[in-house]
């Protein structure tokens, strides 16, 4: 039957969330090209901090000669991501440079100079059996090939993946919603390589061990919905997966509510998908497992959209990580104006790029240039009306415009009374506030803020523990010394009273051991000289020397009374 | 913070604007003020001029004397909805002094003391409104009487001459021209112990208020559906209001349906459809929550039915809407809506899927 007709997605129930928006979604300036490769840049600039996380630490020094693959950057803790080498070519320098990153600041970047050889670097076996193998093994190649949520993200890939031992994951859900207006990336992804994408999916539910998969993509990208439906038909996932087509409806592509739309479930705040049994992975990020585990081959590559009406030819790339913007916009034939804002990622969330010489990397997901039609000002901010709009399209059901009071009032514990942590800041508010109010940047920056006095606290939390302790200590100290002496004074009044005829004894004990403290502070005071509390008659000399370090003390305490404490407490 | 330099996402065009939004306001007016002028008169308009004028007049005073740029303040047309509104809400025949008092009451304290536009806890036009009342009752409360009842209606040059020189013209009378509005009659009769049955015997009385008064209601409605198929407003406010004084009317009136009227006549009567769509709708001074909206309107209906039935004015909209003015913040506070992902019953999701 299937060859007379093609397969449809099967109906499904779906759930809705709260507001969001229909935004023009730009979608056909740039999906209707198939993905092309680039040339080889002269020089591949590629962060060591590409993911969330802990950067990774340079393995490789400058003047080394590297392969296409091989591993420049190790991960560094649990939650970070190894960085490979997308070319071949000679290390150049190892150091700051301009990143992606909406601070605008500079990170450690590995420079490469590329040979134009592309020369592949020995790549590990395929694990094309990985069904049978420890998922621990299949886990380990992803982490090795430094995969990261490809959706925007980059959140390692291979933490998202080990959800903790007393969790299980019964729902795989797929994103390829694609919900940022412009950005096509995933949907030529999967118009063209859905089977590729399949393979990683079906790697991902294996590791996961879910018992069903769901696949979202907006319906908006019929022909990425065809093309899936039609690869799954032919695979055995077709049992257990579903293509979903949701509604178009900005930010539907957002983890949690696609999450909510196909499940119906609500991750909790402050809480991981997997904590409701669902685990959730982008469709490229699907693909980049599948070429790790089956391939071997590491993240050195993505598609990257290149669009908005001031680029000459919009389109869509596959770019080694690390290449330059420019060389992506000179690829699609420049700028046909000069853009009013070159933006990486969407409109609604992405970030202004403070050149074009900044590199791509894995999270690059679009180079987004506007003109100043499509980024028009938005004028001078006016005074908030309260007219409730923001609320009404908040897709977190929070009310933004009690969030701006407080956050311009800097009321910060009212802030977050009102939930400002729970704001994805998708950008829905701002862009129906008639007073143009900037309101998601208020909320950044109310954040920071709060990060920033959280982080003083702690510091002065930290002090003052330390002097309580130091206080509880010195006190319990002089409990022990004068319990001691008193016991000692109970005794040899008791002895005294006891035996009245042992007391010369005693006596003569008390004397030999004037002495042996005589001789002792003689030999102290011949010893050290400069020292006269050495000398001293010692009470408790077990404690004098912790007594000398807590001290007060001009210079910062030690890093070892801190530790104690931390102990202690 | 240094919100001119900010170059925060989103970067897309920003469609609404908030002098569209004013200005849809104003033309949702528009019937129901074409509607008052046929019955009342030139009066209307001549207020309206006066009204607009003096609270431009007023904010660009102030917001000069704050040092606050003027023209884009100007331009977003707050200070013009807030002129109409209370033109509207006068009476016709008012003093051009007064209009100057109530105006610069509004702008300069109401509104700009308190820091502006988006600042107000209170209505500017209602608090204006009830100065006034408070300080000129007989002025606030000399009402025409509407055109199918009227022996003489004013022609423009009179309502000018009567505005702004405060006489009548020559051979007129007070009582010729002016006439209790239905609310206050009602009261009135009904304090001399009248059945409703005879105090609607008058030829004041229509099909449910007062001839004239009962139709200009509906012009305001029309508006008020405008407004809320644009967008502007929502139906939380003036649907919980209309049905809060509903309820309560009908209760009394089959209760005792001699000493309390039917409840359309609340409805059409005084100022509660201009007050459910257009005044309690002030997004500025009301509840900002849906839930805090339906709790806020309701309770302005209650307030009005009460102060209409037991209280020392006639009208109550004006005062109805300032005290819940007051309690907005706090119906705002208890009302917030369940944050995504927050507690309610996400055990239930402990399984990993629910379909």
């Amino acid at each position: 039957m299937s060859h007379l007709a093609p397969p449809q997605p099967s109906p499904r129930h779906i759930w809705t969330f709260h507001g969001g928006i229909h935004v023009p979604d730009e979608k056909a300036l740039s999906n209707g090209s198939s993905i092309e490769s680039i040339p080889l840049p002269p020089r591949l600039v590629i962060p060591l901090a590409q993911h969330i996380g802990a950067p990774a630490r340079a393995c490789v020094r400058v003047g080394e000669r590297v392969l296409k693959g091989q591993l420049i950057g190790e991960a560094q803790g649990y939650v970070s991501a190894a960085v490979h080498a997308s070319s071949s070519g000679l290390v150049v320098a190892i150091e700051p440079r301009p990143v992606p990153h909406p601070s605008g600041l500079s990170a450690a970047c590995v420079v490469i100079e590329t040979d134009g050889e592309d020369a592949q670097a020995p790549l590990p076996e395929p694990l094309t059996d990985y069904v049978h193998l420890d998922p621990l093994v299949v886990r380990e190649r992803v982490r090795w090939a430094g995969v990261v949520g490809l959706g925007g993200a980059s959140f390692p890939t291979s933490v998202k993946l080990n959800p903790g031992p007393d969790r299980r994951l019964k729902t795989l859900v797929i994103n390829g919603a694609e919900c940022e207006p412009y950005i096509t990336c995933d949907d030529r992804l999967m118009r063209e390589q859905p089977t590729r994408i399949l393979e990683g999916v079906r790697i991902l539910r294996h590791l996961a061990g879910a018992e069903r998969v769901l696949i979202g993509i907006e319906d908006n990208k019929a022909a990425a919905i065809a093309a899936l439906v039609q690869a799954l038909a032919v695979t055995d996932l077709q049992q257990i997966a579903r293509v979903v087509p949701i509604p178009t409806l900005y930010p539907s592509g957002g983890e949690r509510q696609l999450i909510r739309v196909l499940t119906g479930l609500e991750v909790p705040s402050h809480g991981i998908p997997a904590q409701i049994g669902i685990l959730c992975q982008n469709v490229g990020t699907a693909a980049a497992v599948a070429d790790a585990v089956l391939r071997g081959q590491p993240l050195i590559s993505r598609v990257v959209t290149v669009t908005g009406r001031s680029v000459d030819a919009p389109r869509n790339l596959e770019v080694p990580v690390g290449t330059p913007a420019s060389t992506l916009i000179a690829h699609c034939g420049g700028f046909r104006q000069p853009p009013r804002k070159l933006l990486c990622g969407g409109p609604m969330m992405g970030f202004e790029l403070p050149d074009a010489e900044v590199p791509v990397t894995k999270a690059t997901n679009c180079l987004l240039a506007l003109t100043a039609a499509e980024t028009p000002d938005p004028g001078p901010a006016l005074a908030c009306i309260r007219c409730g709009r923001c609320a009404e399209v908040c897709p977190v059901r929070l009310l933004p415009q009690q969030l701006y009071w407080h956050a311009r009032a800097k009321d910060l514990d009212r802030a977050q009374d009102y939930n400002l942590f729970d704001c994805i800041e998708c950008g829905c508010c701002a862009a129906v506030c008639p007073s143009h109010i900037p309101l998601v940047h208020y909320y950044r920056y109310a954040k920071t803020e709060i990060w920033a006095r959280e982080q003083d606290r702690r510091k002065a939390d930290q002090a003052r523990l330390r002097h309580q302790a130091r206080l509880e200590r010195l006190e319990r100290q002089e409990q022990e010394r004068k319990a001691k002496l008193r016991k000692k004074k109970e005794s040899l009044e008791g002895e005294i009273g006891a035996e009245p005829g042992s007391a010369d004894a005693k006596r003569a004990a008390i004397e030999a051991a004037r002495q042996r403290a005589a001789a002792k502070k003689k030999a102290a005071l011949e010893g050290q000289s400069g020292d006269s509390r050495r000398g001293e008659p010692l009470t408790d000399g077990g404690s004098r020397s912790t007594d000398t370090a807590d001290a007060p003390d001009p210079v910062p305490a030690p890093r070892q009374p801190v530790e104690r404490i931390e102990e202690s407490t | 913070m240094n919100v001119a330099a900010v170059v925060s996402s989103p970067h897309g065009p920003r469609p609404n604007r908030v002098d569209w939004i004013m200005a849809q306001v104003l033309l949702a007016l528009v019937p129901g003020i074409l509607a008052m002028t046929w019955y009342f008169g030139w009066g209307l308009l001549i207020n309206i001029t006066l009204a607009v004028l003096f609270a431009l007049g007023a904010e660009a005073a102030v917001l000069r004397a704050r040092g606050r740029p003027v023209l884009p303040t100007l331009k977003d047309y707050s200070a013009v909805v807030t002129a109409v509104l209370f033109a509207i809400a006068v009476p016709p025949t008012l003093p051009w002094w007064l209009t100057l008092i109530g105006m610069v009451f509004a702008i300069v304290l109401v509104k700009q003391l308190y820091g502006g536009l988006g600042y107000n806890p209170f209505n500017p036009a209602m608090a204006a409104y009830v100065l006034l009342l408070i300080s000129y009752p007989v002025e606030m409360t000399t009402w025409l009487a509407p055109k199918v009842l009227a022996e003489h209606s004013l022609t423009f040059f009179e309502s000018l001459q009567l505005i702004f020189l405060g006489h009548l013209p020559q051979g007129l009378d007070w009582d010729v021209i002016s006439s209790a509005t239905p609310l206050d009659e009602m009261r009135t009769q009904l304090g001399r112990d009248l059945m409703i049955e005879e105090i609607r015997q008058s030829p004041l009385w229509g099909d449910f208020g007062g001839r004239g008064w009962e139709w200009v209601g509906n012009w305001f409605l029309l508006g008020g559906i405008y407004l809320l198929g644009r967008r502007v407003i929502t139906w939380h406010i003036p649907v919980s209001l209309l049905a809060s004084i509903l309820v309560l009317a009908g209760l009394f009136w089959m209760f005792d349906p001699q000493a309390y009227p039917f409840p359309a006549f609340h409805l059409f009567s005084g100022g509660v459809i201009l007050g459910a769509f257009f005044i309690a709708t002030d997004p500025v001074s009301a509840c900002t929550t849906r839930k805090g909206q339906l709790i806020y309107g309701a309770l302005i209906g209650a307030l009005v039915f009460v102060i209409r039935s037991w209280g020392g004015y006639p009208d109550a909209v004006a005062f109805a809407v300032l005290l819940l003015n007051i309690a907005a913040p706090t119906i705002d506070y208890y009302t917030q809506p369940r944050v995504f992902g927050h507690a309610r019953d996400h055990a239930k999701g402990q399984d990993g899927g629910a379909g």
